[in-house]
């Protein structure tokens, strides 16, 4: 009933990340461990896709914040894509948009990791 | 009018409170964004006590009553555990501590923006949560 999953997928050299389902305190540390996984692959150019994602309370925020840190040490990054009004507002309290790019679609966000890459060359 | 529940203080309980909350209220009349945003105060309460209060023991208690007197929505959250003060807690200057990555103290943060008050009480033997929304 308290459902949450993460399935992975590339979708050219980025990690996709989907989250679906209810994402608090009981959850939150499946996604922990999906970052550590990722880190351990030395996998930084992360990509969360909200689509599915129904909830969001601060141990599924505070997630995002114990990581970014060492993904850009590592040179990537993680962006989001495609939340919903609801989870996006409350990204938005915290003023995460000051701190991460959250795109509507997942295919601009690929897009920006890219132009980055080409950049950085 | 009252309505209570009694959860486990276990964090895969919390959809529980979730949904208690909820339901209660949309039958007062609020419209769907407060009814997620009073759910996940309660969410965010809840959670502060299984972690700060019972420090992840799960066989205590956490009691939720909720008052509706119009316009005014009351949920009491109240535990048995060791005693904290979140108004001790700051409220962080939300750019500064963005910038600096820190974690933690966000439900608190959250909780004060979702709703139109938040107060705490010590009493001897229990710690109550009091939150507020006033249906408008």
């Amino acid at each position: 009933m308290n459902e949450f999953k993460i399935s992975f997928r590339e979708n050219g050299k980025i990690h996709v990340m989907e989250l679906r389902g209810y994402l608090d305190a009981h959850t939150a540390p499946n996604l922990e461990e999906a970052f550590q996984k990722l880190i351990k692959e030395k996998k930084f150019h992360i990509l969360v896709n909200c689509k599915d994602l129904a909830y969001i309370s601060s141990a599924g925020l505070g997630v995002f914040m114990a990581f970014i840190e060492d993904i850009r040490a590592g040179g990537g990054d993680i962006k989001m894509s495609n939340m919903s009004p609801k989870v996006f507002n409350i990204f938005d309290l915290l003023g995460f948009p000051m701190l991460y790019e959250i795109f509507t679609d997942e295919h601009d966000a690929v897009k920006k990791f890219d132009a980055k890459k080409q950049a950085t060359k | 009018m009252k309505k209570n529940l009694r959860i486990p203080s276990q964090t895969e309980k919390l959809i529980l409170a979730r949904e208690f909350v909820a339901d209660a209220a949309k039958g007062f009349g609020f419209a769907e964004d407060d009814v997620n945003n009073i759910a996940l105060a309660v969410d965010e309460a809840c959670t502060n006590i299984i972690k700060h209060a019972y420090q992840y023991a799960a066989d205590r208690e956490i009691g939720i009553v909720i008052v509706m007197k119009k316009p005014e929505f009351e949920i009491l959250i109240e535990d048995h555990g060791r005693h904290f003060d979140p108004n001790r807690i700051p409220v962080p200057d939300m750019k500064e501590y963005m910038s600096h990555y820190k974690r933690g103290g966000l439900g608190m943060y959250l909780m004060k923006k979702l709703m139109d008050k938040v107060e705490y009480s010590i009493e001897p033997r229990k710690n109550i949560v009091r939150l507020t929304k006033y249906l408008h």
